[in-house]
């Protein structure tokens, strides 16, 4: 009896922790599939490079990503660009240097520039800043195969808009399926064919928004791979290591037991 | 040490004999290490071990992590993103740091309710319990700050909450809201203070462990049956024990092995499980979150907090008696602490004679419903503050405080507890005479 209380508290635990992941989410996510999903998930680093893609030719005119060094473009991992492309990639930007007292083009070793408008939040982090998965039953267990949804929050407010508009002091709102609120001060960044991807692959509005999404939430998250390699192999030799233990453990009492049994 | 006869420790060695004369240290470990220890523990008795290896892996791992951070309003926030990013084997680290917190505390609300059922509080380890009390509240003081230190947004607005609390104590309570956080609002003085104490803790928690595992090798451990071990004679004692080492090291090491395998599952596979996704955005002062929710292990206490709102008729009865001192929010204040301050004086409330829950009919039911009412209150207290969970959260809240004030107190005058085993061996010998296969011993808890 107890040891079915403590199972029923685990589970009920389970329940409630993940009340708290109930933040960021407006209306309805739509769950895209992505590489990177499940233990075993991967990032596509074809993907990440055009989602690199996007995000320089479209987000960055507004938004930043002020936490992720431009060097990290060329890890394992990640995008996985040549150093001489990631030397290329960083130059096209500029920084401000404080022992210059002047703006000069990026080295590898500086980060993105971060946001250029005062509303336009830094996405580094927004992939995990924002969940769009809470099931089931509000436990939030299914993050275990699914993530915890940032990447498909991202994709599916940038295509959620339906195309009504207000105006409110001045300021534009368009109204976005996804977004709290219902109300969003972006306008409609991606739509069909916006982007033009060198590889050929479909640029429909749901494609760049994914591929997008997918490069945000490697820059929330570069070293996702690493950390699943590191999982996985704590969690075999610990199985194994259990398993020894408890024939181990076996072994040590059975004298203890049967005594205890022939008396 | 221990008040339990048994073997002591006899340098054999010219070595041994010489450090022993000058430090009895080899005696001191050799006593902790092989303390009698009753046979029948079942799979409940194994938190402790696991407790310990957390507060060693938090103290790891925090030693280390201080060596990349920054405790400063501007930079904290990004030296935690520098830890992730450039910080070899940084990630691993804070997630295990982060979710270590989360084992830590699994682990001791289970060893918690192990002694409540197991009446492990009760005469003579009534230290042992309120040694353990302390730990506990030193482990959420410690928590609470560590928190606070990545500086996103639930930090700084849990921060806020959580401090303002003490600003509910009638007329001295700015003053010490203020002290707490080092200036009128949570900023950066707050932050290097925070980090500061979050240090010191976790040092003062491993001195109190020592106490409390002094205390319990004096006393010697409780077990499921609650009878003592017979103390007449070495002999008898032997039929009631076993060596610590290596019968429940090894048992203990196996337990928590099993343990750590979902542990890692779940910081390689889901890290941000039990966190707060608001917590990737920087604090700002400016833009309060939707949802301020602390992180689950306050849950329970955080529902109580808030269940006491003033148009419960307690509260407004208590406001009218203390012409108007007391109002909803210093009672909501009261009703979280006295929650955790009845937990602690359990010892006295509890007046059966008999320790294990095992042999008393009533006070199991009680105990799984309060079992059940901890689980609801922490769900409620992740629920916004409405309808119909604040009726629910109060409902919640009487059970506690019922069971603890009412409920056990009356228990021991008006229950028939069953009869109970002999000793312990004896316990020992029902449980593994009979059935063979079915109880072995690698099944998850069992009673």
């Amino acid at each position: 009896m107890f040891k079915k209380t403590v199972l029923a508290s685990l589970a009920a635990l389970a329940v409630s922790a993940s009340g708290a992941l109930a933040a960021g989410g407006g209306g309805h996510v739509h769950d895209y599939s992505f590489s990177f999903e499940g233990p075993f998930g991967t990032y596509d680093e074809h993907q990440l490079q055009r989602g690199l893609q996007v995000y320089t030719e479209v987000c960055a005119a507004c938004h930043g990503l002020k936490y992720v060094p431009l060097r990290t473009l060329g890890d394992e991992g990640g995008p996985a660009l040549p150093e001489d492309q990631v030397r290329a990639y960083a130059a096209q930007w500029e920084v401000f240097d404080p022992a210059l007292d002047d703006y000069r083009p990026a080295a590898p070793t500086d980060h993105f520039p971060g946001s250029n408008l005062e509303n336009a939040p830094d996405l580094s982090l927004m992939a995990k800043a924002r969940a769009g998965f809470h099931g089931p039953l509000g436990s939030g267990l299914s993050q275990l195969v699914n993530g915890i949804g940032g990447a498909e929050y991202i994709a599916s407010l940038l295509v959620g808009y339906t195309g009504e508009e207000k105006e409110q002091a001045g300021t534009l709102f368009y109204e976005n399926e996804v977004f709290a609120g219902g109300w969003i001060a972006m306008g409609p960044p991606i739509e069909d064919g916006l982007v033009e991807y060198a590889d050929g692959s479909p640029n429909d509005a749901e494609s760049i928004a994914q591929d997008v999404s997918a490069f945000l939430m490697w820059a929330a998250e570069p070293k996702m791979m690493a950390r699943k390699d590191a999982g996985l192999t704590a969690v075999l030799f610990l199985t194994v290591l259990t398993v020894l233990l408890y024939l181990t453990n076996k072994r040590l009492w059975a004298p203890v037991k049967k005594a205890a049994k022939e008396d | 040490m221990s008040g339990i006869p048994h073997d002591h420790y006899e340098p054999s060695t010219k070595a041994e004999k010489w450090v022993e004369s000058r430090l009895p240290i080899i005696g001191l470990l050799y006593t902790t290490l092989m303390i009698p220890t009753p046979k029948n523990l079942n799979w409940m008795w194994i938190w402790g071990i696991v407790l310990a290896f957390c507060l060693v892996l938090q103290i790891a791992t925090g030693i280390v992590l201080v060596m990349h951070y920054v405790p400063s309003e501007s930079a904290a926030f990004a030296s935690v993103e520098h830890i992730m990013r450039n910080v070899n084997g940084g990630h691993m680290l804070r997630y295990l740091h982060a979710n270590g917190a989360s084992l830590f505390f699994v682990a001791v609300y289970l060893h918690i309710f192990r002694g409540l059922f197991y009446g492990s509080y009760k005469a003579p380890r009534e230290i042992t319990w309120i040694i353990g009390m302390l730990i506990y509240l030193c482990m959420m003081g410690t928590a609470f700050m560590g928190y606070v230190l990545p500086w996103g947004q639930m930090s700084f607005w849990g921060a806020t909450v959580i401090t303002g609390l003490f600003g509910a104590i009638p007329f001295i309570g700015e003053p010490i809201q203020t002290w707490l956080l080092g200036g009128p609002a949570v900023g950066g003085y707050t932050l290097n203070r925070f980090f500061s104490l979050h240090y010191l803790l976790p040092f003062v928690i491993a001195a109190l462990v020592v106490v409390h595992i002094w205390a319990f090798h004096t006393t010697g451990n409780n077990n499921p049956s609650g009878v003592p071990v017979r103390t007449d004679s070495k002999d008898s004692v032997k039929k009631d024990t076993l060596p610590f080492w290596p019968y429940f090291v090894i048992k203990d090491v196996f337990a928590l092995s099993f343990v750590l395998v979902i542990f890692f599952a779940i910081v390689g596979f889901m890290p941000n499980y039990l966190g707060h996704p608001d917590n990737y955005l920087e604090a700002n002062p400016l833009v309060t979150p939707a949802h301020i929710v602390p992180e689950w292990y306050f849950l329970p206490f955080y529902a109580i907090l808030r269940a006491f709102t003033a148009d419960v008729w307690v509260v407004q009865i208590a406001n009218f008696l203390s012409f108007g001192i007391i109002d909803a929010k210093f009672f909501g204040v009261l009703a979280m602490f006295g929650a955790i301050a009845v937990m602690a004086l359990v010892p006295w409330l509890d007046t059966s004679s008999v320790r294990s829950g095992r042999y008393r009919p009533m006070f199991k039911w009680w105990f799984y419903l309060l079992c059940f009412d901890f689980m609801a209150l922490m769900w409620l207290g992740a629920m916004p503050a409405e309808e119909p969970y604040s009726s629910l959260s109060l409902i919640a809240s009487a059970y506690w405080f019922g069971y603890f004030l009412v409920i056990l107190p009356l228990l021991g005058v008006i229950e028939k507890p069953e009869p109970q085993v002999a000793t312990i061996e004896d316990d020992f010998k029902a449980h593994y005479g009979k059935a063979k296969s079915a109880d072995a011993a690698a099944t998850t808890p069992a009673e």
